[in-house]
């Protein structure tokens, strides 16, 4: 170890850089709900926890288990277990690195694991608990995991100090084993591990010098890559079990409205079919396999209970919801200065839709409920909840609740919810058997928990350069935080997501005044979390407002931001980047097409993403290329967070372009993937990311290309046509160029011939 | 009783003639790699290969099929394309997820089958079926390059850190 030079930091100096990483990175803000104490109490720590003995025991009891991420077999086997959880964002990989990285291992030489449900063991720092949201999982265990890898590693290396009699400090780790290279002694890690296992744990440890990293830093291939290549690996969809049927289910389709009564006959004639049962709002076939449930399912006629919402449909939400944004009692959560009094005043007004989540995963949970257990195999981002609901659907205490968290085919928010859990547990306590519920796409539509529809209203006062003296918005919509984990709504009641984003801008304005309406949707209308939370909202708003006060200043879009962030080098920087490499102010782009600059400042990171799009006569839009700078501080994987980015901004972008979940009777509209479009390949343009490097505190990424991608497309779009959209998604009969291009070929001409969106 | 041919085995399954190959291949015969999504072949993520041909095997009706040879994700890889595929999928790390990536690899090995070096107008209209919510898009068409050309033209991802560099 005689490359780490930097000085011992003690227990007090490590948890005080996590403190001031958290504040750096503006965590505080969506998703920080335990106030402002600090610390969260359930929470990752790098030594053993109480509760660590009897979680290794349960994990193969490993003689070498220094806490509870890292366990090292006799035979050299080394696992690691994960804090969050894998649905994409390449965690598993970047938590791997960062223990990898100090206990001095590569990533060919473990496995890794899913942790059980613990919050004790497994809390993520920020979010006081199991959970993986909010573009936390590095910023919030970046010291504590790398911490973790160096305590086993001090450990296994006293471990053969003390075997060769020599000073610790003479002795190299690589590879899995400990070197003492004078006497030429090797000892690998498994061979070591019982040794170490008696030791105890150290106090201090000494972190590597971040100039002697080998892996943090690195492109460095998922370790999840190879299953996933090859069909090998387990989704919770394909938990297989001895004697397990398969539910196929359907939920009353007026949302709220409940199960009344049924005719099973003609579902139980079916070959295959096995069970027919109800919970309180739905109604599950249950067969041999899913094609028999489905069919049974089909061929009943089920009788609902409607209530309240069956007449309800978007518009009246709509309605009311613009409304409550400009007459509602708001809430301030910011207010600096005073609205002078002269000045030009500009306004606008912003629409967002209810939006579905559509993981490529169906909703599916398996169970198992016998008198005194119920064990549950499903990929969830919140694995204590998911005890928590069984517990109480059972009747079994949460210790008699046994979780296999699985990889998840897709999160975006939709596996912070337990609904379908919940709807498995009920189904599976009325069978003497293993249940597999698997929901149809339709299903899985229908019964979403969208992200919820917003109202905006934004206003500036503007200098007589066109510069905001004064900005204010009024923003309404439903509260998925109040629902969700009510106890970090503010003491005013303000939900601090609603408005993030808003507190805080990139842009040196002077004076403002941001203010949330609560609007709470009808019973049954549950809203919940969506891939970028309340950064995907406020930043369409904001950034495409920000483009309208360049227009109105008469001010080219780049230069009129630069002029507001002389007082921000870093998100300067980002824009300049992204300008640069996009080429701005160069050649004159061809008629209808244009450029569009959003920059943001969410989950810890600063962004800038420019989108050149295409529209054509007829009104389509087609993404020609899109540029991303990012400054995300220090990064772990930079082929995994240059993935993230690119996936991340064509998630936006596809929900930009394509998706809106509509109302009618109570019932959402929507059903699978021929009505809730999506983004596909001959539509992708090429995304280039550009990494600023700095050796900031790591910052969120799996939701910052969503949150920044919606506004650069809108603004490409005023760029390329001079239309303003107010509303997503992109309403193409708006960007029609006249009536003659209707008589035309729709997408008959784009640059490339291939990528009319 | 109908007999499958699938990656080169005799299956005997007792299912109606209308039930879709996907469920045989998942609830009976417990190839779980090829995935459900849509269930109506808009999304891609069943793709298998039918004497080599793509199909969505979440609505080809299993008495169909006849004495065809069924191939999913879990043999692709004993193909020559599908092998070539398969390690430029981890050479540029496609995957995020990966529930749509078995379709994703299906469709790409049959286009290579097809079209030894594909432009981008045919990576396009043989991948436009596929759906992946992460958005993979842009390392998939690399993907596919690299497995065509055998050229690096992306990022390439390194398996860990050279040997000896840990410490």
């Amino acid at each position: 170890m005689s490359k780490e030079t930097q000085a011992l930091p003690t227990d007090e100096q490590i948890d005080v850089s996590r403190r001031r990483a958290l504040q750096h990175t503006g965590l505080a803000i969506a998703f920080l709900w335990l106030g402002g104490s600090g610390i969260a109490s359930a929470s990752i720590n790098a030594r053993r926890q109480p509760g660590d003995a009897q979680a290794a025991a349960a994990d193969g009891n490993p003689p070498f288990a220094p806490n509870a991420f890292i366990r090292i077999d006799t035979d050299g086997s080394i696992r690691l277990v994960m804090p969050a959880v894998e649905m994409g964002q390449a965690i598993y990989t970047g938590m791997s690195m960062m223990i990898a990285e100090e206990l001095g291992v590569g990533l060919d030489q473990i496995k890794v694991e899913a942790s059980p449900p613990s919050d004790q063991l497994y809390g993520i720092p920020a979010l006081g608990g199991q959970i993986t949201g909010g573009s936390t999982s590095t910023r919030a265990t970046w010291p504590v995991l790398r911490e973790a890898g160096a305590v086993a590693r001090t450990m296994l290396v006293s471990a053969a100090a003390t075997q060769w009699h020599v000073d610790p400090s003479t002795c190299t780790v690589d590879r899995g084993a400990v070197h003492h290279q004078a006497s030429g002694r090797s000892a690998s890690y498994g061979s070591l591990a019982e040794a170490a296992g008696k030791l105890p744990l150290p106090d201090k440890v000494q972190l590597k010098d971040p100039k002697d990293f080998k892996l943090i830093g690195k492109p460095l291939r998922r370790v999840d890559s190879a299953d996933k290549v090859k069909g090998a690996t387990q989704f919770g969809i394909d938990v297989r079990l001895p004697g397990m049927k398969i539910a196929a289910v359907k939920a009353c389709p007026t949302l709220n409205g409940k199960f009344a009564s049924v005719d099973d006959k003609p579902a139980r004639a079916i070959a295959g079919v096995v069970d027919v049962i109800h919970t309180e709002d739905t109604v599950a076939v249950i067969g041999d396999h899913f094609w028999a449930a489905k069919r049974g399912l089909e061929a009943l006629d089920v009788q609902w209970d409607l209530g309240q919402n069956a007449k309800l449909t978007t518009q009246q939400l709509r309605d009311a919801l613009a409304d409550s944004a400009q007459n509602g009692k708001s809430i301030v959560a910011k207010e600096v200065g005073k609205r002078p009094e002269g000045g030009t005043t500009v306004s606008s007004t912003y629409q967002l839709p209810m939006l579905a989540h559509a993981t490529m995963e169906p909703l599916n949970t398996t169970v198992f409920v016998t008198s005194d257990k119920c064990e549950i195999w499903v990929g969830t981002q919140v694995p204590m909840r998911v005890v928590d609901v069984a517990s109480k659907i059972t009747g079994l205490s949460a210790d008699k609740i046994v979780v296999h968290n699985q990889y998840l085919g897709g999160g975006f928010g939709r596996r912070l919810e337990t609904d379908s859990v919940e709807q498995a547990v009920a189904i599976a306590k009325q069978v003497s058997y293993p249940v597999k519920v698997i929901w149809t796409r339709e299903e899985d539509i229908r019964h979403d928990r969208v992200r919820p529809m917003y109202h905006d209203l934004l206003t500036a006062v503007v200098d007589a350069d066109g510069k905001p003296l004064w900005f204010g918005d009024r923003t309404s919509g439903g509260t998925v935080l109040g629902r969700w984990a009510p106890g970090a709504m503010g003491k005013d009641g303000l939900d601090s997501d609603a408005v993030e984003c808003l507190v805080e801008t990139p842009y040196d304005i002077p004076n403002t005044k941001i203010e949330w309406i609560r609007h709470d949707m009808p019973p049954g209308l549950v809203v919940g979390w969506w891939r970028g939370v309340g950064p995907t909202h406020n930043l369409f708003s904001f950034e495409s407002f920000i483009d309208e006060l360049a227009h109105k200043a008469g001010k080219d879009p780049l230069e009129y931001r630069r002029s507001l962030l002389q007082k921000n080098p870093r998100s300067l920087k980002v824009l300049n980047t992204a300008a640069e490499k996009i080429g701005w102010g160069g050649q004159p782009l061809p008629a209808r097409v244009g450029r569009g600059i959003a920059l943001g400042e969410p989950f810890g990171s600063r962004v800038c993403a420019i989108v050149e799009a295409e529209v054509t006569p007829q009104g389509e839009v087609a993404l020609r290329k899109a540029v991303v700078a990012l400054d995300c501080g220090i990064a772990i994987n930079i082929s995994s967070i240059e993935a993230q980015v690119q996936g991340g901004l064509l998630f936006g972008l596809s929900a930009a372009l394509f998706s809106e979940i509509t109302l009618k009777n109570g019932a959402i509209e929507q059903s699978n993937f021929h009505d809730y479009r999506n983004l596909r390949m001959n539509q992708t343009p090429i995304v280039e990311v550009h990494r600023i490097e700095n050796d900031e505190p790591p910052g969120g990424l799996g939701e910052v290309g969503t949150a920044i991608a919606a506004p650069a497309l809108a603004n490409a779009i005023f760029a390329a046509t001079g239309v303003r959209l107010y509303k997503l998604p992109v309403d193409r009969t708006l960007l029609v160029q006249n009536g003659d291009a209707m008589q035309h070929v729709v997408s008959s001409g784009t640059g490339k011939g291939r990528d009319v969106a | 009783m109908l007999s499958l041919s699938v990656n080169g085995q005799s299956h005997q399954v007792d299912v109606p003639p209308d039930m879709p190959l996907l469920w045989v291949l998942r609830d009976v015969i417990g190839l779980t790699g090829t995935k459900f999504g849509c269930g109506i072949a808009q999304c891609g993520a069943c793709t298998v290969h039918l004497d080599g041909q793509p199909v969505r095997s979440c609505v080809l009706p299993v008495g169909s099929i006849g004495s065809k040879a069924v191939t999913t994700i879990e043999a692709v890889g004993n193909t020559p394309n599908g092998a070539k595929v398969q390690q430029a999928w981890l050479d540029v790390d496609v995957v995020q997820c990966g529930y749509c990536q078995s379709g994703q690899i299906m469709s790409a090995t049959a286009l290579l089958d097809r079209t030894a070096n594909p432009s981008d107008a045919d990576i396009d209209a043989a991948m436009s079926g596929n759906i992946c919510r992460c958005a993979t898009y842009v390392r998939i068409r690399a993907a596919i390059k690299q497995a065509a050309t055998g050229k690096l033209d992306i990022l390439q991802t390194i398996v860990t850190a050279p040997e000896g560099v840990a410490s």
